[in-house]
C-alpha cells in the first residue's frame, strides 16, 4: 500500500501541471466560477492543444494513437486538471464510452478508423442508448435496423443525448431482430451523424440550458460492416460502453468533486462560515470526498490488477452524485434569499444555482441511483434478482 | 500508486480470520460476553503464539497489520483486551512491559478521563479515573498523571466494573488510592499517536463490524420469504442492504488511508484520521440499523447476534470524539487555513 507517486509518475504530474500554467490562459484557476455557456470554439482548441501535447487517451493502445499508459497516468491527468479547474476534451462520450467499445469489440479496421480522430477531438461522438419508451430498461429499445442489401436501416427515435447537436458519430443499440427474445434482438451500430435521415433536436433541461438532445432516425442508411461485435450481441457489447462508463468515469467524478468541494471552501470564506452546523456539514463534504477518492484509488489498484472495472464503480458514482446534490443545496444555503439569483448580481452570477439544479441530473444520468442499486444488491452483494 | 494490501498481509488476514473462525464462532462469544469475565484470559497466550502482540521491532507487526487484525477481530467481535493494548496502550510502554506482553503475560489499557494526584515523591497515585476500557481483563493499567504517564496493576481492590452495553468491550473505572504506580518514560508526542492510531485502528474495526452486519443483511434476505418471495427481490428491502454495501466500501476506503497514513507519517494523517473514524463509525452504526431492519423481529430480539455488533459499532462511534466532534476539527483543518488541504 502506497498512495506516493512513483518517480515517473512524479515526472508526469510535475510535466503536465507545468503545461497546464503555460497554456491555460492568464488567471485562469483563480477565476471565479460562473455558470457560462459552454463555448464550442474554445473547447475545440483546448481539445487540439490536449491532443498535440500528448495527453489524450493516455492509456489507449499506442497503435491507434493512445499513449500505452498506466491507468494511474489517467488519475493523474484528472487531478491535475480538476485542481486547476480545466476544461474538458470534447469528445467526453467519445473517450468515455464509445472508445473503449471499439477498443473491446471492434475490429482492427474500425479501431484505425475511429479511434485517432476521436482522440484527436476531429470527429465528436454522442450515445443513442435511450429511448422514450425504454431508460433504465435498455433491453427494451424499439429503434429498428433491417437489412437492405449491404445496408442498415434505421427508423426510430433516441432521447437524452448528450453532444448529438454536434457530434460526427453515434455509438447506437438496435432491434435487428423483432424475433429474438429482448436482449438477443438487439445490435450495436456505428451511425454516421451527417447521415441523410438524422434529425437533433435540443431539450432544454431544468437549468434552461439544452445540453442534451433528442435523435430522430428516419430511413437512415449505415453501412453493414458498421457495427460493433455481430448482429444479436449488441446487449453485451452496451454492457461493455456501461461499464466503462462507471468505471473510468469515477475517476473524472473524484476530479469534478474535489473542484466543486473547493469551490464550496472559497465560497465559505467568502460569505463566512462561523456557524458550526455549517461547518459540520462543509467537513462532511470534505470527507465525502475523500472517500470518493480513496474508493476510486481503491478500484484503480483492481482495474490494473485485472484490466476491467470493477464493481465498486457502481458504488463511486451513486455516492459522488448525493454528495454533490448535498455539496451544491449547502452553497446555496449560504447564501440567504440571494440564493434565488441566478445571473448578474447573483453571487458568482449565478454559478451555483446552475450547479445545484444540474446536480438533480446526477441521479438520473449514466444509471439512475434506482438501477445501480439493483447492481450493487444483485451482482455485488448476490441477492435474488428483484425483477 | 498502490492501494491495496501486500501479500503478507493478505495471507496475515486469511490466518487471523481462520483462527477466529475455528476459535470465536458466534455461541463462544455470546457465552463470553453474558459471563462474568467477559472474555477467556486463555486466549491471550493464543494471540501471543500467534505474534498478534509481538512488538519487536524487526519481527513485529506494524500498522497496517494491525488494521488487518482490527478489521477481522470485530469481524468476530473477539473478546479480548487486544484493542485496549495494542491501540491504546502500545506507544507507552516501557521495554519491560512491552516484553511481557509479546510473551502473553500482560495486557494493558489506558485511562485518561479524570485527574489523580501524585504524591510520595512520584511513586504514589490517588483519584479516579472513569471510562476505562477493557479495565477487568487487563493485567495493567496506564494512567495520564501530571506530566508522566504511570503504570499501574489493575488490582480487583482498585477496579470497579460499569455495566456496559457492549458486553464484549466493558468500561470499568479505576479508584486509586496511594496506589503504587511505576513512571514510564514517555515521549511528548507518545500521546498523539496513542490517537492518532487508536482512531485508525477504531476506524478499521467498525469496517469489520460494518462487514458482518452485511454479511447477515445478505444471508437473511436471500432466504427469508415473505408474501410467497424472497424478501430481497422486494427493492425497499434490497436497495437498503446496497446501501449498507456503499457505507461500507466508503468507511473501507477511508480506514485504510487513516492506517496508511498513520503508519507513514503522513501530513495529512490527522485529518484522515478523523475522517477515517467519524465516516466508518457512524457507517458501521448505520449498516447494523439497516441490517436489523432488514431481520424484522428477529433482529430485534436479545437472542440475535446483530445487537453485540450494533452496540460494538455505537461504542466506537462514541470513542474519542462521536462524528461531529471529528468533523469540527476537519473544518478547522480546511477552513481556517489558507489553501491548506482543498
Amino acid at each position: 500500500m502506497d498512495f506516493r507517486d512513483t518517480p515517473d509518475e512524479a515526472e508526469f504530474r510535475a510535466r503536465l501541471r507545468q503545461w497546464l500554467a503555460d497554456t491555460l490562459p492568464a488567471g485562469w484557476a483563480q477565476r471565479t466560477p460562473s455558470p457560462g455557456r459552454w463555448d464550442e470554439a474554445f473547447t475545440r482548441e483546448w481539445t487540439r492543444k490536449l491532443y498535440d501535447a500528448g495527453y489524450v487517451g493516455l492509456t489507449w493502445p499506442k497503435e491507434y494513437g493512445g499513449g500505452g499508459a498506466p491507468h494511474t497516468y489517467q488519475g493523474i491527468y484528472l487531478e491535475e486538471t480538476a485542481r486547476v479547474g480545466a476544461p474538458d476534451h470534447i469528445g467526453v462520450i467519445g473517450l468515455g464510452m464509445a472508445g473503449p467499445t471499439i477498443i473491446a469489440w471492434g475490429t482492427d479496421e474500425q479501431k484505425k478508423r475511429y479511434l485517432p480522430p476521436l482522440l484527436a477531438g476531429e470527429e465528436v461522438w454522442c450515445q443513442g442508448f435511450s429511448e422514450p419508451g425504454s431508460g433504465s430498461d435498455l433491453a427494451g429499445a424499439r429503434t429498428r435496423a433491417e437489412l437492405d442489401g449491404d445496408e442498415w436501416v434505421v427508423n426510430g427515435q433516441k432521447v437524452w443525448s448528450s453532444y448529438a447537436h454536434i457530434a460526427d458519430w453515434c455509438i447506437l443499440v438496435v432491434r435487428t431482430d423483432p424475433s429474438a427474445s429482448k436482449h438477443a434482438g438487439l445490435s450495436y451500430l456505428l451511425v454516421d451523424m451527417h447521415a441523410p435521415g438524422v434529425e437533433v433536436r435540443p431539450l432544454r433541461q431544468i437549468t434552461g440550458d439544452p445540453e442534451f438532445n433528442e435523435v430522430f432516425f428516419t430511413d437512415v442508411r449505415v453501412p453493414r460492416d458498421s457495427m460493433l461485435g455481430q448482429p444479436g450481441e449488441g446487449w453485451n457489447v452496451a454492457m461493455t460502453t456501461l461499464l466503462h462508463e462507471r468505471g473510468t468515469l469515477g475517476f473524472a467524478l473524484t476530479a469534478a468533486l474535489e473542484r466543486q468541494v473547493f469551490n464550496l471552501i472559497r465560497l465559505a470564506r467568502e460569505v463566512g462560515a462561523d456557524d458550526p452546523v455549517v461547518r459540520d456539514q462543509i467537513a462532511q463534504q470534505w470527507i465525502d470526498l475523500q472517500a470518493l477518492r480513496f474508493t476510486n484509488y481503491r478500484s484503480l489498484t483492481a482495474l490494473q490488477k485485472t484490466g476491467v472495472p470493477g464493481p465498486e464503480g457502481s458504488v463511486a458514482k451513486l455516492h459522488w452524485s448525493e454528495t454533490n446534490q448535498r455539496l451544491t443545496k449547502l452553497a446555496l444555503s449560504l447564501q440567504g434569499l440571494a440564493s434565488q439569483l441566478d445571473a448578474d448580481g447573483g453571487v458568482w452570477d449565478g454559478y451555483w444555482q446552475y450547479q445545484q439544479l444540474r446536480s438533480r441530473g446526477n441521479t438520473i444520468e449514466a444509471g439512475t441511483s434506482e438501477v445501480l442499486r439493483n447492481i450493487i444488491a444483485e451482482r455485488v452483494v448476490g441477492l435474488p434478482r428483484s425483477r | 500508486m498502490d492501494f491495496a494490501f501486500s501479500e503478507e498481509q493478505e495471507l496475515l488476514r486469511s490466518s487471523v480470520r481462520e483462527y477466529l473462525r475455528d476459535r470465536y464462532g458466534d455461541e463462544r462469544v455470546v457465552a463470553l460476553a453474558e459471563s462474568d469475565a467477559g472474555w477467556d484470559p486463555s486466549t491471550w497466550k493464543e494471540l501471543a503464539d500467534m505474534g498478534w502482540l509481538d512488538a519487536d521491532p524487526s519481527s513485529g507487526l506494524g500498522l497496517l497489520e494491525h488494521a488487518v487484525i482490527a478489521e477481522e477481530s470485530a469481524y468476530a467481535l473477539l473478546p479480548a483486551p487486544w484493542f485496549s493494548t495494542v491501540a491504546l496502550a502500545w506507544p507507552l510502554l516501557d521495554d519491560a512491559l512491552r516484553d511481557a506482553i509479546g510473551a502473553g503475560d500482560r495486557s494493558a489499557t489506558l485511562a485518561t478521563h479524570g485527574s489523580v494526584d501524585v504524591s510520595d515523591g512520584g511513586g504514589s497515585l490517588s483519584g479516579v479515573l472513569t471510562l476505562v476500557p477493557d479495565l477487568t481483563s487487563v493485567t495493567d493499567v496506564l494512567v495520564v498523571a501530571g506530566d508522566g504517564v504511570y503504570a499501574v496493576e489493575a488490582t480487583p481492590d482498585v477496579v470497579v466494573p460499569r455495566s456496559t452495553m457492549d458486553r464484549t468491550r466493558r468500561l470499568g473505572e479505576l479508584r486509586l488510592d496511594r496506589t503504587p504506580g511505576r513512571r514510564l518514560d514517555v515521549d511528548a508526542s507518545a500521546l498523539a499517536d496513542v490517537r492518532r492510531r487508536s482512531l485508525a485502528l477504531a476506524s478499521c474495526e467498525a469496517v469489520g463490524v460494518a462487514q458482518r452486519a452485511l454479511d447477515l443483511a445478505a444471508a437473511y434476505t436471500k432466504t427469508r420469504e415473505q408474501f410467497g418471495r424472497v424478501i430481497g427481490t422486494y427493492q425497499a428491502v434490497s436497495h437498503r442492504v446496497a446501501d449498507i454495501f456503499v457505507v461500507l466500501q466508503l468507511g473501507r476506503s477511508l480506514a485504510y488511508w487513516a492506517a496508511w497514513a498513520v503508519s507513514e507519517g503522513d501530513p495529512q494523517a490527522d485529518v484522515a484520521v478523523s475522517a477515517a473514524k467519524a465516516a466508518a463509525t457512524e457507517g458501521a452504526v448505520l449498516a447494523c440499523e439497516y441490517a436489523i431492519q432488514a431481520h424484522g423481529g428477529i433482529g430485534f430480539t436479545y437472542e440475535h447476534i446483530l445487537h453485540r455488533y450494533y452496540k460494538r459499532a455505537q461504542w466506537l462511534e462514541a470513542f474519542e470524539g462521536y462524528g461531529r466532534e471529528h468533523r469540527a476539527a476537519v473544518a478547522a483543518a480546511i477552513l481556517d487555513t489558507e489553501g491548506a488541504l482543498a
